[in-house]
């Protein structure tokens, strides 16, 4: 089974507009809605609280891996629902932001891989790791998508 | 939202509830149980167990089996099967954070 995710996508603005947007860390937190507690920079870890509605109780962990400019932003994170979980000791994927100049502009690329990484029974996992936290994370996510349908 | 997105939003919507995960704890185990049988140790009615474990069985969290006059609940282990259909939802959130890209580089 492929544990991959790849999309592309056309955008109408120049290659350093869409580099900067994804690699300057007030720019990405602006369409990500993630509020970043400092820039990105290789090979470190990259903290931070979520801002999207309903999500907001949880921190933003990564650990910044490849800024080769204009070309290819890099980072892994990882997926556990347990607002304690410290990146360094959970599995990760890794998410690849890569550009390419286009007529129109350009063309992005993400690829998320190494969802084989994740324990397969994820949502199990999730339970597993139950505290009151976990718990309270569910009602809000429950009330969330109980609002927006 | 997708159908899928919408099975996953209501599995968690499910489990958002101390006497619901309660119940899925006791029957993680794979062994069906009746409703008596799930009511032990735990102050709450025969109906509001019954209410509980209806919100778990539409999520299909859980699967009912009658035997005889009696219906016994089981985990369904599909359930959490995930990998797959929560590669679909992490999915469905890059196509929505892409499309905010989109429009903040465009505008």
């Amino acid at each position: 089974m492929d544990h991959r995710i790849e999309k592309r996508v056309e955008l109408q603005a120049p290659v350093s507009r869409v580099w900067r947007a994804l690699t300057d860390h007030r720019e990405f937190g602006e369409w990500f809605r993630v509020k970043l507690d400092g820039p990105f920079v290789a090979g470190q870890i990259s903290r931070g609280q979520i801002t999207y509605p309903g999500y907001e109780h949880i921190k933003w962990q990564a650990i910044v891996q490849k800024m080769e400019p204009e070309r290819l932003f890099s980072f892994t994170w990882h997926h556990s629902f347990d607002p304690n979980a410290d990146i360094t000791k959970e599995p990760t994927t890794l998410v690849e932001f890569s550009l390419e100049q286009t007529k129109g502009g350009t063309l992005l690329t993400l690829t998320e891989s190494g969802f084989e990484n994740l324990p397969d029974n994820l949502r199990l996992e999730a339970f597993r790791r139950n505290d009151g936290g976990w718990t309270e994370q569910m009602k809000n996510i429950g009330s969330y998508v109980a609002q927006k349908p | 939202m997708t159908a899928r997105r919408l099975a996953y939003a209501s599995f968690f919507a499910a489990l958002g509830d101390e006497t619901r995960l309660s119940l899925i704890a006791k029957l993680c185990g794979g062994q069906p149980r009746s409703i008596s049988q799930l009511r032990e140790g735990s102050k709450l009615t025969r109906q509001a167990i019954t209410k509980h474990l209806r919100v778990l069985e539409r999520a299909e969290i859980l699967h009912s089996v009658r035997t005889g006059r009696e219906s016994r609940f089981e985990f369904n282990p599909q359930a959490i099967e995930g990998i797959k259909e929560y590669l679909d939802f992490v999915s469905e959130e890059w196509d929505r954070a892409l499309s905010r890209l989109k429009s903040f580089v465009e505008r």
